[in-house]
């Protein structure tokens, strides 16, 4: 009998374990209900963001005419290859940025309507079967489309046959340069990516770590203000992210053959501002909570959004604009696109500028909260 | 460091009545009136009222759930009270109070990978007025271990490093929170001796204790709080004898020996085991 006591006291022990473990889990409800939660969120944000209609062949920008959206461009048929399936249509923000992607092959074709249709009806089209709503309802057909086309990429090519195929008085005119590799565009986004997840973990967890442990509390008995921990923290952190960035960054120039087009001080100031932002960010999680699992949790719900929308793997160019708007609230969104703004295509600070201010206004708020609301001690 | 026996070996040593200690009036460093205390559902606290000396030390003795760390916490501007006043010099509790006092918790974790001198250099800097570093060191008997990592401290060794952050700032008043809980009995005499270099410097001092050997030997002054009220408060020999009669520390009683503070205690707070 107690032979067989002992045979099996490991298992006794281990189960033992297990069950105060499991108690402890279950009973620290928040925690509970972030792992419950948590990866209902991710799926759905998957099953969200990659869900819809097939992938298309091709993508083409589009300058519609002023006033015009792209959906009404498509409902009044203003031009043939509109209504072509499987094809990406979007409206670039402006007509310069749209033909240096042309010229990068990160665009097949632009397409320039704008020249198409007068704002002054000669003619009402009474055979018209859509109903056209907007400026469109009393325009005209003027003039001939005009399009770029880079003869240098093979999909532009494809494309500009399509294009023949529907619109064969359509003005032609052409742009060079070779493609970007997807190494080059990806790789911001890789750096990037390391940057958000060393500065958003490391300040988060050390803070959490340091109030479980009492030794926050040590330091609220000394002249030490919140502002002065948290400066010191974010400072730290800021040091060792940038300088292993910039370790990582300035081997892959020579290794890869990482291009900078732009300047590298401004790229510098981008990157610090970023993981300043980051950091704080990290510091507002820090600020309130006190269990390690619990920070992990909002610590990660704080990144994904970033992973997925913040344009590390893809562009988000041509996805919904509700999407776009909620990626244009993430700082990786502003560093990301600064930085490639400033290695692809030579952006310099007047160009940049919008998104170092959003950057440093991130960080005021961010550091704003943390300092207001944060707890020295274990409630 | 001489780590022999301090004053309190076998029966406890004879100390002069010390409340207020000096024959000058001396003057209270730290006020408190009336604190109260409560959490949702208990009252901690209940309206406690106590003037710390200058230069003197201060015992608060309490069973567990007294109130005692709660209290000792309000005077360490640590824990906001529900109701009462703290004063600090006739001030409120401010940054002055801060950079004036020095706070010895009963646990507390330090950065891991700093040694002993890189602890103390870090708090070192958080003062406007401090001691020189080496003699800090010196203080605390952490001259030898001033490159050991703080997690390679034994007990004994890590309360000492406590005791040194607690004096970096060469502090007016000094609160020591169940500083020898856990140590073994030599490391606890040779806590002693160096409680007793602060207080021969003029540090005032409040400590709590469950060692009511600790608080004979070390305290001018103890209260004894129960149920968040203080129901005894007085030297410690002065105690003992107007509980249990004149002489009664010195005069052996009905189980052989003198009465000490372990009796006064029992007898105050009843041998109930609390939970």
């Amino acid at each position: 009998m107690s032979r067989n006591i002992r045979r099996f006291a490991p298992l006794r022990r281990l189960l033992a374990l297990l069950h105060a473990r499991n108690l402890e889990f279950i009973r620290d409800r928040r925690t509970l209900g972030w792992n419950l939660l948590m990866p209902f969120g991710i799926v759905f944000a998957f099953a969200f963001i990659f869900s819809g209609p097939e992938k298309p062949l091709f993508k083409v920008g589009v300058l519609t005419p002023s006033g015009v959206t792209l959906a009404q461009a498509k409902a009044a048929h203003l031009h043939p290859l509109l209504g072509t399936r499987f094809v990406d249509f979007y409206t670039p923000d402006n007509a310069d940025a749209a033909v240096r992607k042309l010229s990068r092959h990160q665009v097949d074709l632009l397409l320039d309507l704008r020249s198409t249709v007068s704002d002054k009806p000669v003619i009402a089209d009474t055979t018209a079967t859509t109903t056209v709503v907007g400026p469109l309802a009393t325009s005209v057909a003027l003039a001939p489309a005009h399009y770029w086309v880079n003869p240098d990429s093979p999909k532009g090519y494809l494309t500009e046959q399509l294009l023949r195929l529907n619109d064969r008085n359509a003005v032609r005119n052409t742009v060079s340069g070779k493609a970007i590799s997807y190494v080059d565009w990806v790789l911001p986004g890789i750096l990037g990516l390391n940057l958000m997840f060393s500065s958003v973990f490391g300040a988060g967890y050390v803070i959490v770590r340091y109030r479980k442990s009492g030794y926050l509390r040590r330091l609220r008995a000394t002249p030490l203000t919140a502002f002065e921990f948290l400066s010191a923290q974010v400072l730290s952190r800021l040091l060792l992210v940038m300088t292993i960035a910039t370790l990582v960054f300035v081997p892959l120039t020579w290794i890869v053959g990482l291009h900078v087009a732009g300047s590298g001080l401004l790229l510098f100031l981008l990157a610090s501002l970023g993981a300043l932002s980051l950091i704080s960010l990290g510091l507002v999680v820090a600020a309130y909570v006190s269990s390690e699992e619990l920070a992990g949790g909002l610590l990660n719900l704080c990144t994904w959004p970033m992973m997925l929308l913040s344009g590390v793997w893809y562009s988000l160019e041509g996805s919904s604009a509700w999407l776009q708007r909620i990626a244009q609230a993430l700082p990786l969104t502003h560093l990301l696109d600064g930085a490639r703004a400033i290695m692809i295509d030579g952006a310099g600070i007047a160009d940049v500028w919008p998104h170092l201010a959003i950057l440093a206004g991130m960080v005021l708020v961010f550091l704003g909260v943390s300092a207001v609301g944060f707890k020295w001690r274990v409630d | 460091m001489n780590v022999g026996p301090a004053t309190a070996t076998g029966s406890l040593p004879t100390k002069n009545s010390a409340s207020p200690p000096s024959t000058a009036t001396p003057s209270v460093l730290l006020e408190a009136t009336g604190l109260v205390k409560h959490y949702p559902k208990v009252k901690a606290v209940d309206g406690v009222s106590l003037k710390l000396y200058a230069g003197t030390c201060l015992g608060l003795l309490g069973p567990n759930g007294a109130g005692k760390s709660t209290t000792i916490e309000m005077l360490e501007g640590s824990l906001p009270p529900t109701a009462g006043t703290l004063r600090y010099r006739g001030e409120p509790l401010g940054d002055r109070f801060r950079q004036e006092s020095g706070i010895q918790f009963q646990k507390t974790a330090l950065q891991e990978f700093l040694t002993v001198r890189e602890t103390v250099e870090l708090f070192h800097g958080l003062y406007d007025h401090t001691l020189p570093i080496d003699e800090v060191l010196r203080l605390c008997a952490l001259e030898e271990l001033e490159g050991r990592d703080n997690k390679k401290l034994s007990g004994g060794q890590l309360q000492r490093l406590l005791l040194a952050v607690a004096l970096v700032n060469d502090p007016n008043v000094l609160f020591l929170d169940e500083p020898t809980t856990g140590l073994d009995p030599q490391a606890r005499r040779a806590f002693w001796e160096l409680v007793q270099g602060i207080k021969a410097r003029g540090t005032t001092v409040l400590l709590t204790t469950h060692y009511m050997d600790e608080a004979y030997v070390l305290c001018d002054r103890i209260i004894i709080m129960d149920h968040g009220k203080f129901i005894a408060e007085g030297t410690p020999r002065g105690l003992i004898e107007e509980h249990f009669g004149e002489g009664a520390a010195e005069r052996p009683g009905p189980e052989g020996r003198p009465h000490n503070l372990e009796d006064l205690f029992l007898k105050l707070t009843g041998r109930d085991l609390r939970t």
